[in-house]
């Protein structure tokens, strides 16, 4: 009996180790085929289809006949739609501009902010990690909500402004694309600073010694050490703006104008609105093609270099 | 680094620190005013704190959205602990690309197209198995699946730094493979599991575009009420309860904050100790 069940035990054993490790694999790459990836596949089918009175409202791609032939209808309808009406190309520009110069402001302020971190001392180091952190942490529709409450026609910066003399007569800045930019640049500044800070925090500092030593002034110490070695940084912060950035909908839709259309509100808007799916599909599986992808095309080979 | 950090830096880092302070800063001020006008001050009250509980809209958008959260979370810790384990111990396996792309996609996907897809398959399945009815079932799923991404991530990176020469310690004096990991390597990486329920605990309450989206009729979560107030206007009970949660999470992130580096430099101390 102790020779079998030992011997049972041993089967099982390889049992586990031969196919053990497919109890770990399979459960999150199921889980993740089923609810992320074939979504995409499945708005890749919608896109083809037409709108249609029905539920849900859009027209069967294929179709089994009485006599088992399937017949394939696939209609470019959709996307042809995306090249006429203008608002797409528009958005897809506007949302590209929107991103790119919000981005490049962010950079602008971070990186003085970063700097400052890394040249202070360890423990307040510290404490503004926990400040440039906890922003992060906290709700990010609750921050869009508390910037409105500044820039708006009676708001803080107004109130200010007109306080001091400096207007007469309230700016207005909500329902603008001046909004937009304070709103991108505001909800995603901690995301520059963090890992600018961590790539300058790193810096060797006898590097700029030794330039000062050989007659280099700061700025030229500058341009010449600093920033070139800083640019994994600039890199990593940069992506983790524009990338929210460009399909940001929660900004334009509460502080931007009418005209202020990111694509991620045109989709909404279609989904919602319009109610028109089909179009709202091809839209994403443009947007994924002509922007997500080049990005994680991007990333993937940045990734590989730096493992190179 | 460390020396005095020039002025001009020094004022752009307190001007920016300024910035994301600020509209906080007043928000939380005006929660206490009595007056309903948002740009006059009518005296402290906690007028628009007591007109918060008798909101039922509000209170069962949060505890909805509170458990979505909790459950949400934990879920996908367990699915991204998986796929981190497997991602970073086994070397080749079919659909290591697959998962691999799947757990960095969500980071660079714009939530909108997540929301929309995954929409599309809730409403086709719907169709197809009667399953799932849009609502707490289609808001869990959704948001386990962009969870378990950052879940992934974060473990990941810690289990990369794991020492294995204790699991194979434990191995060597007869503990099966899940038992070693169990005992050696799960108490190392625990904190990186911590970090990575709270992360998707505080995206998962946080996240309005695809709950929007899987969401059917009377399941609104907490930042879909908000948002759909918001966009009527300003309420001041908004504020009060933006206040309400802001302080929450500020204290919460303190805490753990001061917690983990606590517990990091009790793990140096016992390190240095034990090499001594």
């Amino acid at each position: 009996m102790g020779e079998s069940s030992h011997r049972m035990q041993l089967f099982l054993a390889a049992l586990v180790k031969r196919y053990g490790r497919w109890l770990i694999i399979l459960p999150p790459l199921l889980f993740l085929v089923v609810f992320f990836l074939i979504p995409f596949a499945y708005s890749l089918r919608i896109s083809f289809a037409d709108t249609a009175l029905q539920v849900p409202p859009y027209t069967s791609v294929w179709n089994y006949s009485a006599d088992h032939h399937l017949s394939i209808r696939l209609s470019l309808d959709n996307y042809r739609y995306l090249l006429t009406d203008e608002v797409y190309a528009f958005s897809y520009l506007y949302s590209l501009r929107t991103a790119f110069f919000s981005t490049l402001i962010c950079l602008l302020i971070g990186y003085p902010m970063a700097y400052a971190m890394a040249r202070s001392s360890k423990t307040t180091q510290g404490i503004l990690m926990m400040i440039i952190i906890l922003p992060f942490w906290t709700s990010f529709l609750l921050r869009v909500y508390a910037l409105e409450g500044i820039i708006r026609e009676n708001g803080l910066l107004n109130s200010a402004l007109l306080w001091l003399g400096v207007i007469h007569e309230p700016l207005k800045i909500m329902r603008t694309s001046l909004a937009v930019y304070l709103g991108i640049i505001y909800s995603y500044l901690p995301f520059m600073v963090l890992p600018l800070f961590a790539t300058l925090e790193k810096l060797d500092h006898e590097l700029l010694e030794a330039s000062a030593d050989l007659g280099s002034s700061p700025w030229r110490a500058f341009f010449d050490i600093t920033l070139p070695l800083s640019m994994p940084g600039v890199i990593a912060g940069s992506m983790l703006v524009f990338i929210p950035a460009i399909g940001e909908f929660v900004i334009p839709s509460l502080l931007g104008g009418p005209d202020n259309l990111m694509i991620g509100r045109v989709l909404w808007d279609e989904f919602f609105m319009n109610r028109d799916w089909p179009v709202a599909s091809a839209v994403a599986i443009a947007f994924l093609v002509f922007l997500v992808g080049p990005i994680a095309i991007y990333q993937h080979y940045s990734a590989k270099q730096q493992e190179a | 680094m460390s020396e005095r950090p020039p002025l001009l830096l020094f004022t752009v880092l307190c001007f920016g620190i300024a910035v994301l302070y600020l509209p906080m800063l007043v928000l939380i001020t005006y929660s206490f005013n009595a007056s309903a006008m948002v740009n006059v001050w009518g005296g402290f009250s906690f007028h628009w704190y007591r007109e918060l509980m008798g909101n039922d809209q509000i209170l069962d958008a949060a505890l909805l959205s509170l458990e979505v959260g909790v459950v949400a979370s934990t879920l996908a810790v367990i699915l991204g602990t998986l796929a981190a384990i497997a991602l970073v111990r086994f070397r080749r396996f079919r659909g290591r690309f697959l998962l691999t792309a799947m757990v960095n996609a969500p980071l660079v996907m714009p939530e909108i197209i997540t929301g929309i897809t995954q929409l599309l398959l809730f409403v086709a399945m719907l169709q197809l198995f009667s399953w799932p009815h849009r609502g707490y079932t289609t808001l869990v799923i959704a948001h386990v699946a962009f969870c378990t991404a950052y879940v992934t991530v974060t473990v990941q990176s810690r289990l990369r730094s794991a020492d294995r020469s204790l699991e194979e310690a434990a191995m060597d004096l007869g503990s099966g493979p899940v038992r070693a990991f169990m005992d050696t390597t799960l108490p190392i990486i625990a904190p990186a599991l911590l970090s990575g329920w709270l992360l998707s605990f505080t995206l998962s309450l946080d996240d309005l575009v695809i709950s929007s989206f899987v969401s059917g009729p009377g399941a609104s979560t907490l930042p879909m009420v908000i948002y759909s107030k918001v966009k009527l206007g300003v309420s001041p009970d908004v504020n009060a309860l933006a206040s309400l949660i802001i302080a929450t999470v500020g204290a919460g992130v303190l805490i753990a904050g001061m917690v983990m580096r606590r517990a990091e430099r009790q793990r140096l101390l016992d390190v240095q100790m034990a090499t001594r």
